[in-house]
């Protein structure tokens, strides 16, 4: 049964990074692919609908978490106190950069809100890859089952980390780069003129970016959690994953490359999706059974065996979380096939 | 200040801040729903009209809604960790329901509805509004059986080492406290969104503004808000009075400022609980009355708190008592103002009287207060448990997290709310303003 929960939590983590990704990515690359006010409007029209609803996935995943795993999510919320809190401030000026730009017409209003929907965009994309390489590096968990990370340290690896130190920056860089260019994608698909060209170069150049870093990052990760290649070795199926990233990844230089087409700009996009969705696997495959390592001393790592919830919640919340995806998967099949299709470019009142 | 009281302190201030925006689109979203209907049934473009102006200062207070919203689910675990631990199992639950069965419905439809009106034509944008209420009610249903736990814990057994178990999600979910502090607050809601849309009608009309839809808002926040604000007394406070009474007597006894028990105990109207000599200086009583509301008869004892041990006693009296009687105060002056500008709709007279056009004006701020005071009596009045009767407050907290962190993070909650708190009114008043005419949007 914990071991149903762990899968489904990482599958609402994956959903959550492949669609509020995308509006990440969007927002990095706003300022560069947006350069008149018609334009940037055409950047947050391309999102405008979806934003909200694909942040809902963070909270879904979160509850999820909470009553799945009380005790990680405890002992990881307040030891990640600082960086989380940044987060929201994040969250929030983000959320407000998008929603408060079109109120008013003004030289002063909508330039500072273009530049905060950008920035904000870009920290959070670091700091949820620094997240993740918190994560898999492990936190000096003791005895008690709490932790508390400053920020930083002295950026090396040993027994006193803090959230950034050059693995977990690396990762955050990893994430920046990756999300940048699910997010020039995205544009691709759902723009047209100069905007998606813009995009498309974008796209074209980071690549590389993602190429080099998923390098690094696959092999220094190896090395920090030795977990990964042990879970590897016992099971040879979960080469599986990191295959479907890489080969995910070749794809989609292939359709960015080849005489565009719609449908080709799609299948790039959703290139991106399976690159993203073989790389988080590939860490939830790496990391079982653990869900929180601690870098003090293995037995004070919780697992899904000592921080699961108890039995009877645990089944009857399969019940009800099964149906509620159903309608969840439901609205957002409808949604994204009713604001399909590329944006306008004419000015609208029913948009940004 | 040590660290739990900043803890609870930053609980308390995201919280009221949070709570501003969505008591108002709850409530909000079933006026829109009636002005959709009217829209419907009548063919007039005018509601429509009207509810495209609301649908804008609704977006506004939902953006808002969402972006304070997320920092309470994570606030459990940043600054509450030994609670989350210990209840998570229980309370998880319906957190994540709220996440999977009313966040998506809703997020889903208000971008139907605030972008697609055009494209789904009339019942289609109809139904999508409906979809926004039924989300945004669901949400707060969800919200406040979270909460409805903490205040009287159904449902769970205690696991080997004393953590909290679910045993039952059906209790969870429909726990008696739930379902009527779900319809009082609820109803809290309707108020305020009546108060505010009846409020901004009388300022077009005492402004000489949009008078047309000011008439509109005065009937559309009128004749909901008088059911609403008679229905707040009787039943719904009256049946959460009584469920304070059944299940925390101690905290009925310090909100009406009953130190001493008593047959025939009376009601205070006024008054100001000194802790010190345990007495209520200057009294205004209404006798016998308190012991009629809570059993119904005339000279039944009710319990004060010399009745319970010190250490059992909410710990902040002062204020649970003075946000008990804010409350009930201005729920009392709501039903009043409600009623005279009723008989004055009902007589076709409302639209000229300007004494009560700049009484509902004035009244605008009031039911934000009212609400805010009602949850204050609720959390403060639970105290000194963050789990009624089963986890006190100071074993609930993060032990890592230390009162230099949690001032850190509560300074810059604070410079950031005050930020979106003026953007909000700067904004929200440029679109009552600019009003709801057609020609007037850019």
């Amino acid at each position: 049964m914990e071991t149903i929960w762990y899968c489904l939590v990482a599958m609402m983590i994956a959903t959550y990074v492949l669609l509020d990704g995308f509006d990440l990515g969007v927002g990095i690359v706003h300022l560069t692919v947006a350069r008149s006010d018609d334009e940037r409007r055409q950047v947050l029209n391309s999102i405008g609908p979806v934003w909200d609803g694909n942040e809902v996935w963070l909270l879904a995943a979160g509850g999820t978490l909470y009553f799945a795993y009380p005790a990680l999510y405890a002992s990881a919320f307040s030891g990640f106190y600082l960086p989380l809190m940044i987060v929201l401030w994040l969250l929030i000026l983000r959320g407000i950069s998008i929603e408060f730009r079109g109120h008013v017409q003004s030289p002063v209003w909508t330039p500072l809100w273009d530049a905060l929907f950008c920035l904000s965009s870009f920290l959070l994309a670091v700091f949820y890859g620094a997240a993740l390489g918190n994560v898999v590096r492990g936190v000096p968990l003791d005895a008690s089952g709490y932790f508390f990370e400053p920020l930083w340290t002295d950026f090396r690896l040993g027994r006193e980390t803090g959230i950034l130190d050059w693995y977990t920056i690396l990762i955050g860089l990893a994430a920046f780069f990756a999300l940048t260019e699910h997010g020039a994608l995205w544009l691709v698909v759902k723009n047209t003129g100069a905007v998606q060209q813009r995009a498309r170069q974008i796209a074209r150049q980071v690549w590389w970016g993602v190429v080099a870093l998923t390098a690094v990052v696959t092999w220094s990760t190896f090395r920090v959690q030795p977990q990964a290649p042990a879970n590897l070795a016992a099971h040879y199926w979960g080469y599986i994953f990191p295959a479907l990233a890489l080969a995910a990844l070749f794809s989609l230089k292939w359709f960015l490359a080849r005489p565009m087409t719609e449908r080709d700009d799609r299948r790039a996009f959703l290139s991106s999706c399976g690159y993203l969705l073989g790389m988080l696997a590939s860490v939830a495959f790496g990391l079982y059974p653990y869900v929180l390592p601690s870098s003090t001393s293995p037995s004070y790592s919780l697992t899904v065996h000592n921080a699961k919830a108890g039995e009877y919640g645990l089944r009857i919340g399969l019940v009800w979380w099964t149906i509620g995806m159903a309608l969840a998967t439901a609205y957002f099949v409808g949604v994204y096939r009713y604001f399909g299709g590329k944006v306008s470019t004419k000015a609208d009142h029913q948009g940004y | 200040m040590d660290a739990v009281a900043i803890h609870r302190l930053h609980f308390a201030f995201t919280v009221t801040f949070h709570y501003i925006f969505p008591q108002l689109t709850m409530g909000l979203a079933l006026l829109l729903v009636i002005l959709k209907t009217l829209a419907w049934r009548t063919g007039n473009e005018h509601y429509n009209q009207a509810a495209r102006f609301w649908a804008r200062i609704f977006g506004i207070n939902f953006a808002l809604g969402v972006v304070t919203g997320i920092p309470m689910e994570f606030q459990f675990g940043t600054n509450w960790a030994q609670f989350s631990r210990a209840a998570g199992g229980v309370i998880g639950q319906t957190l994540a329901m709220e996440g999977i069965f009313s966040f998506f419905l809703e997020s889903s439809f208000l971008g139907l509805f605030l972008f697609g009106e055009k494209r789904l034509g009339p019942k289609g944008h109809w139904f999508a509004a409906l979809m926004v209420f039924l989300g945004s009610w669901l949400s707060g249903y969800l919200i406040v059986a979270t909460n409805a736990w903490m205040q009287h814990p159904v449902g769970y057994t205690l696991g080997p080492n004393r953590e909290i178990q679910l045993s039952s999600l059906r209790a969870l979910l429909f726990n008696t406290w739930a379902l009527w502090q779900y319809v009082h607050n609820m109803n809290g809601a309707v108020i305020t969104a009546c108060f505010v849309m009846a409020g901004i009608g009388a300022f077009y009309l005492l402004s000489g503004w949009h008078e047309a839809y000011g008439r509109t808002f005065l009937r559309v926040g009128v004749i909901p808000g008088v059911l609403a604000t008679i229905l707040q007394v009787l039943p719904l406070g009256d049946a959460q009075g009584r469920l304070v009474a059944l299940y925390q007597p101690a905290t009925l006894a310090a909100m009406e400022g009953l130190f001493e028990t008593r047959q025939g105990a009376p009601m205070a109207i006024l008054g100001q609980p000194d802790q010190e000599k345990r007495r209520l200086d200057n009294p205004l009583v209404i006798p016998r009355m308190l012991s009629f509301l809570t059993y119904r008869r005339w000279k039944a004892e009710v319990k004060g708190l010399d009745s319970f041990p010190p250490e059992d006693w909410p710990d902040r009296i002062p204020l649970l008592y003075y946000s008990y009687h804010v409350m009930v105060g201005l729920g009392t002056i709501f039903m009043a103002v409600m009623l005279v500008a009723a008989y004055l709709l009902w007589r076709g007279k409302l639209y000229r009287s300007r004494g009560m056009l700049w009484a509902l004006m004035l009244c605008l701020p009031l039911p934000y207060i009212a609400n805010t005071a009602g949850w204050i009596s609720a959390e403060v009045g639970r105290q000194p448990w963050i789990i009624y009767g089963l986890m006190r407050t100071p074993a609930g907290v993060s032990p890592q997290v230390s009162a230099g962190n949690a001032w850190f993070t509560m300074i810059g909650f604070m410079g950031l709310y005050t930020v979106l708190g003026i953007l909000f009114l700067f904004l929200v008043y440029r679109e009552i303003e600019r009003g709801p005419e057609p020609g007037a949007q850019s």
